[in-house]
């Protein structure tokens, strides 16, 4: 998986090699596992509510995505009369590209990352903020009111959103003074004293967690914001707007919007793990423990944890979907610009104010 | 290298080609989702540069958010075209103008540029001797210029776009009188004590409120 093994010099090879990575990381590993979750998304949220969810199709309901996926592909294609046909099939074509797309940046593993780019963060920032496309033109394009106004709420309340979770980047960004991923994973080892939800570089840096949990929580929640999930599944409210932009949507098409809205809250559990958590790093000192491992068990070690704290920040996504009542929407837009703007601007005031003042960081 | 060409022809070619269709396309809509495949072409243009973060800054604040709010607003609108192309003749030789001018401004800079060289920094006193930008990556490179060197135009920009908003929200701002507002300062703070009262009315007798 690692460049480093062939000598990559021939840029043929090198693309070879990189569309191989891609498509490994994408197609083998993100969308086993995004199928996979949608089956755990359903157990949690069938066991909140005392049923028993999806248990029919293979053992305990484990193929039952499989299922679906089936079901969904041999459907029949159908496009409304009035509708934009050229962009209401392109809509989850973009989602769906973005979605697997932003991957490229993300670190796995030690030495497991598809594109080590400088600006990482800011790259999976840019691409996550055009999802909001494949919505907008599904809904536009689909020539029906429902849809539309769906679409029109998807629209403001990721732009929103997308404010704060800027500003939370940047106190992660201030901490760790990289916008590369993979730097930011390594500042944090060391333990769990270490991650930047605790202040990151060790205990010195304590008082900052008092900023850094609330920031941690912010992101968390503008995550769900951002990626439509409940309590903030306005886009797609079914009370009010039946499925919102997914209205005109079915077969193919719709799988492909399901699909990049699982790999997005997948995406957004995995960066709130390399934020915050630690990515990789194990919560203990690992120098001695690993110091005579191969790099492969090393990598794999390092997967296991960052895999291990998606799948914790996935399990409370699914809680919250089972747990919450949907927001208002005028609720939704004061929390987003009265409550986490200011509180997330004053955070990145006083994290760097720290960055400077503080007389132990070096 | 010549994956780097292709790629830049590519890319050249859809930005030029997207921005041929913006101003042709019939729809609005069409026009500015080709607006955003424009933007989005010449952000790779910057990422073959090297310039990896101005790049993505492009996709950020012009994609993500201002083209956005382009799609919101024209899709809002109910333009009617025929309306929209009756003054195509007249204002055609002034449009035609401002264009020339552009072009002829454009060839001018990049041939000046690919003659003499882009403008260089060195005159300035903080880019001089030991701060050399060699070898930083580039988001580190733009920070040391823009709050050294630039840092009054970096304010004064900031000044303007303040200033700006506040313009918009000004211009904007409507107190309705008799409007209800949800205030959730005073929801969360009743109490029982002052959310409700306690009345025993007599049988046969309603109450005041």
């Amino acid at each position: 998986m690692s460049p480093a093994v062939i000598n990559s010099d021939s840029p043929v090879i090198w693309t070879l090699l990189t569309v191989g990575q891609i498509l490994l990381v994408t197609v083998v590993l993100l969308l086993t596992l995004a199928i996979f979750l949608i089956y755990g998304d359903r157990k949690i949220f069938a066991a909140v509510q005392m049923r028993r969810g999806p248990n029919v199709v293979g053992p305990f309901g484990l193929l039952q995505s499989f299922a679906d996926l089936g079901k969904f592909l041999i459907k029949e294609l159908v496009i409304p009369a009035g509708a934009d046909k050229f962009v209401f099939l392109l809509a989850p074509m973009i989602s769906v590209t973005l979605a697997l797309g932003s991957w490229a940046a993300m670190p796995l593993a030690p030495g497991w990352v598809v594109s080590n780019i400088n600006v990482g963060i800011l790259y999976l920032f840019a691409v996550s903020s055009l999802g909001v496309y494949g919505i907008i033109m599904g809904g536009w394009a689909s020539n029906s009111k429902y849809p539309f106004l769906g679409a029109l709420r998807s629209a403001a309340q990721m732009v929103s959103y997308e404010v704060s979770i800027g500003f939370v980047i940047i106190t992660v960004i201030l901490l760790s003074g990289s916008l590369n991923l993979t730097r930011i994973i390594e500042l944090q080892a060391g333990g769990f004293w270490h991650w930047n939800i605790l202040g990151g570089a060790g205990l010195q840096n304590l008082p900052l967690a008092l900023v850094m949990i609330p920031m941690g929580v912010i992101f968390f929640i503008s995550g769900l914001a951002e990626t439509n999930r409940p309590p903030f599944d306005l886009p797609e409210a079914e009370s009010e707007l039946v499925a919102g932009y997914a209205i005109e949507y079915g077969s193919t098409p719709y799988l492909l919007f399901y699909l990049a809205e699982m790999s997005n809250i997948l995406l957004m559990s995995g960066l709130m793990a390399v934020l915050f958590l630690g990515g990789w790093q194990a919560p203990f000192p690992t120098a001695t423990l690993t110091a005579h491992w191969a790099p492969t068990a090393v990598s794999l070690f390092g997967f296991m944890w960052l895999y291990l704290k998606s799948l914790f920040v996935f399990f409370m996504n699914a809680m919250v979907r089972a747990v919450v009542p949907r927001y208002r929407y005028d609720q939704l837009m004061r929390l987003g610009w009265k409550v986490f703007l200011p509180t997330s601007l004053v955070a990145v005031a006083i994290v760097a104010g720290w960055r400077v003042y503080a007389p132990v960081m070096g | 290298m010549a994956l780097q060409a292709i790629a830049f022809y590519l890319m050249a070619a859809v930005t030029l080609a997207s921005g041929v269709a913006v101003v042709s396309a019939k729809n609005p809509v069409h026009s500015v989702l080709f607006l955003i495949a424009s933007f989005f072409s010449a952000a790779g243009l910057f990422v073959l540069l090297g310039a990896e973060f101005l790049a993505m800054l492009l996709v950020v604040v012009y994609v993500g958010a201002v083209a956005v709010l382009f799609l919101f607003v024209v899709m809002m609108l109910d333009v009617d075209f025929a309306q929209l192309r009756q003054g195509f003749a007249r204002y055609m030789p002034l449009g035609g103008l401002i264009a020339g001018g552009l072009a002829i401004e454009m060839v001018v800079v990049s041939t000046t540029v690919a003659t003499n060289g882009a403008a260089r920094l060195n005159d300035t006193p903080m880019a001089q001797g030991k701060d050399s930008l060699a070898g930083v990556s580039n988001a580190e490179a733009i920070g040391r210029v823009l709050y050294t060197n630039y840092v009054y135009f970096f304010q004064a920009a900031g000044m303007v776009l303040l200033v700006a908003m506040i313009g918009a929200i000004v211009l904007t701002l409507r107190h309705k009188p008799g409007v209800k507002r949800q205030i959730i300062m005073d929801q969360v703070l009743r109490t029982p004590a002052t959310g409700m009262t306690m009345v025993s009315p007599k049988p046969g007798e309603g109450i005041d409120i």
